[in-house]
């Protein structure tokens, strides 16, 4: 992300400023650095191997699912239904698996396909239909509650041990999960990187009209968006399935939906779209992991430990505000009418280049 | 409450000016939701006849009064460009302060009235003040906000309200003024009225037409002289006194437990948008909001009415929902279709 400050900043001031995704990972040091002397104050190593553990495998599950609300955040969409597709997808897997190793990769490609699915409809009706993709997934989302709660009353079907590996196994003090995580990680950010649609991504969040304009076909693009969020969400209730060893349809009441939205702001993704990448989002999900960590070593209170995650999530997002807002604070929208009519408003901030406001357009050369 | 939305025909004389009335009372894009209304409670009647005499109904709105409430103080800050996630955990709160400091004390119930209402006062000036100062999106600063008071209530009472409302407190919630026709006049209906007479009163004044020209376009209003911060600042507030009034009469109605509250910004949010009120910002009428809290009350009594079993309720509304806001969605895009298309073409490379 450091190419991405030299590419976009063409003015002189803006070399020196840390691009955003630098900046999230100095906090997640920050919060290190502080967690660790605080576990410290108490006589505890917040790096023992336990710890790290522990750390690490909170980090995967919401991890997944952030990583998928990445890219439909940066389409400028949202997608409030994962938390009920990670609670199908446990159930689709253990039902399908049902204690049967032979039926594992049966079950995997099932709950990819269903969860796709889903991301397929979301992305239909967010594009075809033009419902606000807010309400679109929330009710895609109370359909799939509907099912759950009429077909599964409690935890159903039966995932093999070997499948159960996968939520278990560790190499070194690294879980697998953690590393098939970050693995999914690196393809995403290679995604958005290197590939036609990744930079279609930024360009549809950055501004819709603009990028239709351009001839970029926005409905497949945040259609693919959905359907990947969707699949990542599955993949985490593969992971679900694989720890808990069952089913469970109570997922969705965990709060994955929100808590990965915060955690894809958190990694410097703007709601607004157009603005952001994974590697923030890893950022974000860990920084959120080590505080709930550091929150259980220090055994705080429960509720106050929502407080205070409250609390650091605004404050941090505060932060970045601060040191991207001031100079971008006009809206995207207004930006790209900026661009095209290049008739900046008197009152507009002065150290853009007229190209800037753009880069949302082709702002996948970040 | 059977409100009759079909626009007469374009005569001339009063006949154009009922349509034209209609049309800017209902807000041009919000039929859709008035039509739903329209079918739900006729669905109703035709299920269960009783439910269209007089006391059935007015039972209906002094349970649908509250989150009617809410819709309106979402609508605020939704059609200023913003949202409010945080008023679920704020009814909560506020029903469990309540009950802690009433402690079942009639004499308490005034003070602590007010005292709820500053606290609501308060955090909506936190909501606003961060979001537009500090720059934090006012999904976050809002979600943010529901987590603290989420467990900050429940670190101050240890996980389980404590403590009783008063009779006095109950009385909004539950009480009416007893009637020949309809047998009792909820007194909630009455702060409901109220609160509509308010709320439209305040979106035709030059307050409301700031708001929504800020959440229209926030940079024009800015460049015309509004102070964005304020206006915003002040539809946060706006929210939170409506959801502690919304806390006043669900207490009243349904007492203390720790669920209180819990889900209802997604269902506020979702009756806004069902009115025809777009998220974003800048379009829409508090009428149809408010509407739209109706219709989704309706449509939890057609449930009941049908008997359907209330694991597929969810789904069912799910649908709805959809199938609403598609449909609205379709109407508006056909007169909008103009403006939404820059007409120069973009110079960009």
């Amino acid at each position: 992300m450091s190419r991405a400050v030299a590419v976009t900043g063409t003015g002189r001031t803006t070399r020196r400023r840390l691009g955003a995704t630098e900046l999230v990972w100095l906090a997640l040091a920050a919060v290190v650095v502080i967690g660790a002397v605080l576990v410290a104050l108490d006589d505890q190593n917040l790096f023992s191997i336990a710890n790290i553990r522990d750390m690490l495998s909170r980090s995967s599950l919401l991890g997944f699912v952030a990583i998928g609300q990445t890219l439909v955040i940066l389409c400028r969409s949202l997608d409030l239904s994962v938390g009920y597709v990670m609670a199908l997808s446990s159930l689709i897997a253990a039902t399908t698996m049902n204690g049967d190793p032979a039926r594992v990769p049966l079950a995997i490609g099932a709950v990819l396909l269903v969860a796709g699915g889903i991301g397929l409809c979301n992305g239909l009706i967010v594009t075809v239909l033009k419902v606000n993709p807010f309400i679109a997934t929330l009710g895609v989302g109370l359909i799939i509650k509907g099912y759950l709660d009429t077909e599964y009353q409690g935890p159903a079907g039966d995932v093999p041990s070997s499948f159960q590996q996968f939520g278990f196994s560790r190499i070194g003090p690294v879980p697998v999960s953690t590393l098939v995580m970050l693995l999914v990680a690196v393809a995403g950010i290679l995604f958005l990187r290197r590939t036609r649609t990744g930079y279609h991504m930024f360009a549809v969040g950055g501004s819709a009209d603009v990028a239709r304009l351009s001839g970029i076909r926005t409905g497949r693009v945040l259609v693919t968006a959905h359907v990947l969020c969707s699949v990542a969400a599955g993949i985490a209730g593969l992971l679900i399935a694989a720890r808990f060893g069952t089913g469970s349809a109570l997922v969705y009441n965990s709060g994955y939906d929100l808590e990965s939205i915060a955690a894809v702001v958190l990694g410097g993704t703007l709601l607004m779209g157009g603005r952001g990448g994974i590697g923030g989002t890893i950022a974000g999900v860990l920084i959120l992991a080590v505080l709930d960590t550091v929150f259980n070593i220090l055994a705080i209170d429960p509720f106050f430990k929502d407080v205070l995650r409250g609390t650091i999530i605004v404050a941090a997002v505060a932060i970045y505000a601060r040191r991207q807002l001031d100079r971008r604070a006009s809206r995207i929208r207004f930006g790209g009418d900026g661009g095209s009519g290049g008739s900046a408003p008197p009152g507009a901030p002065p150290d853009n280049a007229p190209g800037d406001p753009v880069p949302a357009g082709q702002g996948g050369a970040r | 409450m059977t409100v009759t939305t079909q626009q007469p025909p374009p005569q001339r004389g009063t006949g154009a000016r009922a349509a034209d009335l209609l049309a800017r009372v209902f807000g041009g894009g919000s039929a859709t939701v008035f039509a739903l209304l329209i079918v739900v409670f006729a669905a109703i009647f035709i299920v269960n006849p009783s439910f269209a005499e007089p006391p059935s109904l007015m039972a209906f709105l002094k349970q649908a009064a509250p989150l009617m409430i809410l819709a309106i103080g979402q609508y605020f800050v939704i059609v200023s460009g913003e949202f409010d996630l945080s008023v679920g955990s704020l009814v909560g709160a506020q029903v469990v302060i309540a009950a802690a400091l009433i402690d079942g004390e009639d004499g308490r119930t005034v003070p602590v009235i007010l005292l709820m209402v500053g606290f609501g006062i308060l955090v909506g000036l936190v909501n606003g003040l961060i979001t537009t100062l500090l720059k934090v999106q006012s999904f976050i600063t809002t979600l943010g906000m529901m987590l603290v008071l989420y467990g900050a209530i429940r670190l101050w009472t240890g996980g389980a309200p404590t403590g009783a409302l008063s009779e006095a407190f109950r009385q909004p919630g539950r009480g009416g003024i007893d009637m020949s026709v309809v047998r009792q006049l909820p007194y909630a209906l009455l702060i409901l009225i109220g609160i509509i007479v308010i709320a439209v009163a305040v979106m035709r004044s030059s307050y409301g037409r700031t708001l929504m020209a800020t959440g229209d376009n926030e940079r024009a209003a800015g460049f015309s002289g509004v102070r964005v911060w304020r206006v915003r600042t002040l539809a946060f507030v706006i929210s939170s006194v409506a959801a502690t009034l919304a806390a006043i009469l669900i207490g009243g109605y349904a007492g203390v437990t720790a669920q209180v509250g819990q889900g209802l910004e997604f269902t506020a949010i979702t009756a806004v948008v069902l009115g025809g009120v777009v998220l974003g910002g800048g379009r829409g009428s508090v009428v149809a909001a408010m509407a739209g809290a109706l219709t989704l009350e309706a449509l939890f009594v057609l449930f009941n009415q049908l008997s359907m079993p209330s694991t597929i309720r969810p789904a069912v509304q799910g649908v709805i929902i959809i199938a609403a806001v598609a449909y609205a969605a379709r109407e508006r895009a056909r007169p909008r279709h103009h403006q939404e298309v820059p007409t120069q073409p973009a110079t960009q490379s």
